[in-house]
C-alpha cells in the first residue's frame, strides 16, 4: 500500500519545526521501499491535498497545541484527527491540516488509515531559533512511535549504514541551521543595533 | 468626522464590529469597523496582529542561502520570495543570469500566478460570493443549461451535477461541512440563483483536483515540490535533452509534460475560472464596493523580463509604474534604490523610530518591536475588545510611495497595464468590460479586483505557452546553459555589497533588500505586498488599502459581516502564514463581536 509519512510545520519557529525535523532525521536514517514516501510538507496547507490523496496510509509528525506540558507526545489515528475547517479564513495562508484532510475526503481520497505523532510545543516565538530542549528530546520517541506504527502497517523500515544528506535545502538542514544562527549579541534579535548605536550618541 | 489625509472621512462613534480569525498563536489579521445608524462602514481599522521578524534570523548567513529561509516565510508565496531572493543577492553582486534561467524563473513565476489565482478564487474567495447551501436545492438539469450556456466546459451534463449534488448531500448530512463549515449561508448578500451557487460549487471541487497538475511544472523545473530549489547565478536545473543524464534533468520528455499542462491550464482557466467569473459578476454589477485607493492611489514593480537581466520597462511584460492622486494620465516610474521613494513609517505600528515623523527606506529599516497598546483600548490586555488607533495599533509597519498610501495586487498592475496600452491586457479588460456593460470606473471596486485577477490568470497562462515554447526554441538551437557561477565563491565578492530584488507576487509588489559584508548578510529588509494593502494610518493620518476600501459599505447584518470578508480576501491576504498547530477544537476560528 501506498504510505506517505509527512513532516509539517515550519522550521523557523522554534518548536514548530518538531514535524519537519522528525521527518527530516527518518529520511536520513532508515530507507523504504518505493512505495513509501517521505516528505517535508512545511506549511503547505491545501496545497498538500494532492500528495494526501495519492496514499492509502498517511503518517503525520506535527506540533500540537493541546494544552499539555511540551515535550508531551500524543498520538492521534482516523477520525480523531480534527477535521475541522472554516469558510471564513482571513487568508489562504491560515488553511490548516485539518482543512487538507478534509478537501481530501471531499474529494473521496482520504487515506484509510492516518495517524497523528504529535508532540506538545513549547517555544513558537523564537522566530530564526530551533527545537528546544524539551521538544528535541522526543523527537527519538516520537521515531520510534513512527517505526512501530509503520511496521504494524507492514512497512519494513530499513536501517541505513551510510548517511544520506539532508531533504531540506541548503542552510536549512538541522545542523546548518542550528550551528549557523548567528549568537544573539550578533544577530541583536531585540532589535536593530543601529538604532541602539544611534539612541547611544 | 476625522479627515484622513488622504481623501477619505473617518466617524469612529458607530457601533463596533470586530472580525478576528482567533488563531492559536495570536492572531494574524484583525478587521475592526464602525458602523453607522444604517450599518454602513464609517471607519476601519486594519491590524496585523503577528511579528514575523525576517529580518533578524537572516542576520550572518550565507546570501547564496538567503532564498531557502524566505521560501519558508509562508506557505504559499513560497516561491515568489526565493525569486526575490536571488534577484536581490544578484544584483548587489552583479550576476547575470543565462537566458534560459531568465525563462525557466518566468515559467516557475507565471505557473506561482496561475495556481495562486486559481486556487485564491476557488478556495478562499470564491464562498463569498456562492452559497454552497443554497445549490443544494438547485435543479441539475437547469444547472446544466446553465452550464453550457456559459461554458464547452465537457462536464456538465446533469447527471453529472445531480451525482455531486447528492455527494454534497451526503457530506452535509454526515454532519461534517469540511470547508464550507461556519461560512454565513443564506446571507442576503449573497445574490446567485441555486444553479449558479451548484456550478460553482461543482468548480470548486473540479479545482482542487485540478491544481496538483499545475505544480507539476514547479516540480520539474524546481526539482522538488513543495519548496522548489533556486540558485543565486541561474536555476538548479540541468537541461539533458537526450536524457540520459543526471537524474532529475529537463529531457524532452518532461518538457512535452510540461507543456501538455500548459494546454489543460489554458483550457481549465478560460472555460472553467473565467467562464465563472463572468457568470457570477452580472448579478453583483449593483455591488461595486470596495475601491479604496484602487482609483487614486497603485503602485507595481513590474514583472516577467523578457531579456534577460533586463529590468527596464521595455523589457517587462507587466509594466513597473505607480498612479498617485488619482491622475489616472500620468504613470509614475518607480527606483526601488531612492532613498525618497519606497519609505516605512512607524507611527501607527508596534516598532520604534528614533523620530517617527520619518520614514526609512529599506536598506536602512529598523525593525525594533515596541509593544504597547493605546490609551483607548478596550478590554483586557490578553483579549481585547477593540483597539485603539490613534496610537500605534499593527506589527505591520506603513509603507508609502513618495507619501502615498499604495494599492498593489493584480488590480494595480491591470490599471498600470490598460493606461500604457499594454497590447494583450488592453483587450482583456475592454472585451470583459464590454460583455458585463459596466464603464471602466467599475474596476475600482471589490469586484474589480476579483475580476483583474482572472483575467490576469488568462494572460498568464498564455504567456506560460510562450515563455515554454522559447524555452523549447533555446535548447533545440543547443543553447542548454542555465547558471552563470563565476561569482559563486564569495572569494569573488566585494567586501561591502548591496542590492534589491523585486517581484510581483500574485498578490502584489514584493521587494528585498540585501546588505552584504565580508561575504554575510549584514542586512535584510522584505517589503511584503500585504505590508503595502495590509498598513495601518501613518504619521499623516493617511490609511492604508484594506482601511479605505471598507469605508462605505452597507452590511446587511453587522453580526455577519460577509461583507467585509468579500472585500478583504479580494486582496488576497498574506500575513504571518507559518503558524499552523493543531488544537483538538480546530484553529481557524472567525469571532465577530459588535458593541
Amino acid at each position: 500500500m501506498k504510505t506517505l509519512v509527512l513532516g509539517i510545520g515550519n522550521v523557523l519557529w522554534a518548536d514548530e519545526g518538531f514535524g519537519v525535523r522528525c521527518v527530516e532525521a527518518l529520511a536520513q536514517r532508515y530507507s523504504f521501499d518505493a512505495e513509501v514516501t517521505l516528505l517535508d510538507g512545511g506549511t503547505q496547507g491545501l496545497y498538500l491535498v494532492d500528495v494526501v490523496g495519492a496514499h492509502q496510509q498517511l503518517l503525520v509528525f506535527d506540533a500540537i497545541d493541546w494544552g499539555d506540558e511540551p515535550g508531551a507526545l500524543r498520538v492521534v489515528r482516523d477520525a480523531e484527527v480534527p477535521k475541522f475547517t472554516g469558510a471564513k479564513k482571513m487568508s489562504l495562508h491560515q488553511t490548516g491540516f485539518q482543512d487538507v484532510l478534509s478537501a481530501a475526503d471531499l474529494l473521496g481520497r482520504l487515506p484509510s488509515r492516518v495517524t497523528l505523532v504529535g508532540v506538545q510545543a513549547g517555544e513558537l516565538e523564537d522566530f530564526g531559533g530551533s527545537l528546544t530542549p524539551r521538544v528535541s528530546a522526543k523527537v527519538e520517541h516520537a521515531l520510534n512511535v513512527a517505526l512501530d506504527e509503520l511496521r504494524a502497517w507492514q512497512v519494513q523500515p530499513r536501517v541505513r549504514t551510510t548517511p544520506v544528506p539532508s531533504m531540506l535545502g541548503p542552510g536549512l538542514d538541522r545542523f546548518s541551521y542550528e550551528t549557523g544562527r548567528p549568537s544573539e549579541q550578533v544577530a541583536c534579535r531585540q532589535g536593530d543595533e543601529r538604532f541602539f548605536a544611534g539612541a547611544a550618541r | 468626522m476625522t479627515a484622513t489625509g488622504n481623501g477619505f472621512n473617518l466617524d469612529n462613534t458607530g457601533k463596533r464590529v470586530v472580525v478576528d480569525p482567533v488563531t492559536r498563536i495570536e492572531g494574524h489579521l484583525r478587521i475592526e469597523v464602525n458602523v453607522d445608524q444604517k450599518n454602513v462602514i464609517r471607519n476601519a481599522v486594519s491590524t496585523g496582529t503577528m511579528w514575523r521578524g525576517l529580518e533578524v534570523i537572516l542576520k550572518g548567513r550565507d546570501p547564496r542561502d538567503a532564498w531557502a529561509f524566505t521560501e519558508r516565510i509562508c506557505g504559499v508565496c513560497t516561491g515568489t520570495h526565493a525569486l526575490t531572493s536571488v534577484r536581490a543577492v544578484e544584483d548587489a553582486l552583479g550576476i547575470q543570469v543565462p537566458d534560459n534561467a531568465n525563462i525557466i524563473r518566468n515559467i516557475m513565476q507565471l505557473t506561482l500566478y496561475v495556481h495562486d489565482h486559481l486556487v485564491h478564487f476557488y478556495h478562499l474567495h470564491a464562498l463569498d460570493w456562492v452559497d454552497v447551501v443554497s445549490g443544494l436545492k438547485a435543479d441539475p438539469k437547469a444547472t446544466s443549461e446553465l452550464a453550457q450556456k456559459v461554458s464547452p466546459w465537457a462536464k456538465s451534463s446533469p447527471g453529472y451535477f445531480r451525482d455531486l449534488q447528492n455527494r454534497l448531500k451526503r457530506f452535509v448530512e454526515s454532519g461534517q461541512l469540511g470547508p464550507f463549515k461556519n461560512a454565513y449561508w443564506g446571507h442576503p448578500a449573497y445574490k446567485l440563483p441555486p444553479e449558479a451557487n451548484l456550478m460553482a460549487t461543482a468548480h470548486y471541487l473540479e479545482a482542487l483536483d485540478f491544481q496538483k497538475e499545475i505544480v507539476k511544472i514547479h516540480t520539474i523545473y524546481g526539482g522538488k515540490n513543495p519548496h522548489p530549489n533556486w540558485l543565486v547565478g541561474g536555476v538548479p536545473s540541468a537541461i539533458n535533452v537526450d536524457g540520459t543524464g543526471a537524474v532529475g534533468a529537463i529531457n524532452m520528455e518532461r518538457l512535452n509534460l510540461i507543456s501538455s499542462i500548459i494546454d489543460q491550464s489554458i483550457e481549465f482557466t478560460e472555460q472553467v475560472y473565467l467562464a465563472d467569473v463572468m457568470a457570477i459578476a452580472p448579478f453583483y454589477k449593483d455591488w461595486l464596493f470596495g475601491g479604496g485607493l484602487s482609483s487614486t492611489s497603485l503602485l507595481s514593480y513590474g514583472e516577467f523580463p523578457d531579456v534577460a537581466n533586463d529590468f527596464s520597462n521595455k523589457s517587462l511584460l507587466l509594466p513597473r509604474g505607480a498612479i498617485i492622486d488619482g491622475k489616472l494620465e500620468e504613470i509614475h516610474d518607480v527606483d526601488l534604490k531612492d532613498p525618497t521613494q519606497i519609505q516605512e513609517f512607524v507611527t501607527h505600528s508596534w516598532y520604534k523610530y528614533g523620530d517617527e515623523t520619518k520614514g526609512l527606506h529599506p536598506f536602512d529599516g529598523v525593525t525594533e518591536a515596541a509593544y504597547a497598546l493605546g490609551p483607548n483600548t478596550k478590554g483586557d490586555p490578553r483579549r481585547i475588545e477593540s483597539l485603539d488607533e490613534n496610537a500605534k495599533y499593527s506589527w505591520i509597519k506603513s509603507p508609502r510611495w513618495k507619501g502615498h498610501a499604495m494599492e498593489v495586487g493584480p488590480l494595480a498592475r491591470f490599471v498600470i497595464a490598460y493606461l500604457k496600452g499594454h497590447r494583450e491586457i488592453k483587450p482583456l479588460v475592454d472585451e470583459t468590460l464590454g460583455k458585463l456593460g459596466v464603464p471602466i470606473t467599475a474596476l475600482f471596486s471589490t469586484l474589480g479586483r476579483t475580476a483583474a485577477r482572472a483575467l490576469e490568470c488568462q494572460w498568464a497562462v498564455r504567456e506560460l505557452r510562450r515563455q515554454q515554447d522559447k524555452l523549447i526554441a533555446n535548447i533545440k538551437a543547443g543553447q542548454t546553459a542555465t547558471a552563470n557561477v563565476a561569482k559563486w565563491e564569495p572569494a569573488s565578492w566585494p567586501a561591502q555589497a548591496q542590492g534589491v530584488g523585486f517581484s510581483e507576487a500574485p498578490r502584489g509588489a514584493l521587494g528585498h533588500w540585501v546588505k552584504i559584508d565580508n561575504g554575510k548578510i549584514a542586512n535584510y529588509q522584505a517589503v511584503v505586498p500585504t505590508t503595502w494593502n495590509g498598513s495601518p494610518r501613518d504619521h499623516e493620518g493617511k490609511i492604508g488599502a484594506y482601511e479605505a476600501s471598507l469605508l462605505d459599505t452597507p452590511m446587511a447584518d453587522p453580526a455577519q459581516p460577509l461583507e467585509i470578508l468579500r472585500t478583504i480576501h479580494s486582496f488576497d491576504p498574506c500575513l504571518a502564514c507559518s503558524t499552523h498547530v493543531m488544537s483538538p477544537e480546530g484553529q481557524e476560528v472567525t469571532k465577530v463581536t459588535t458593541r
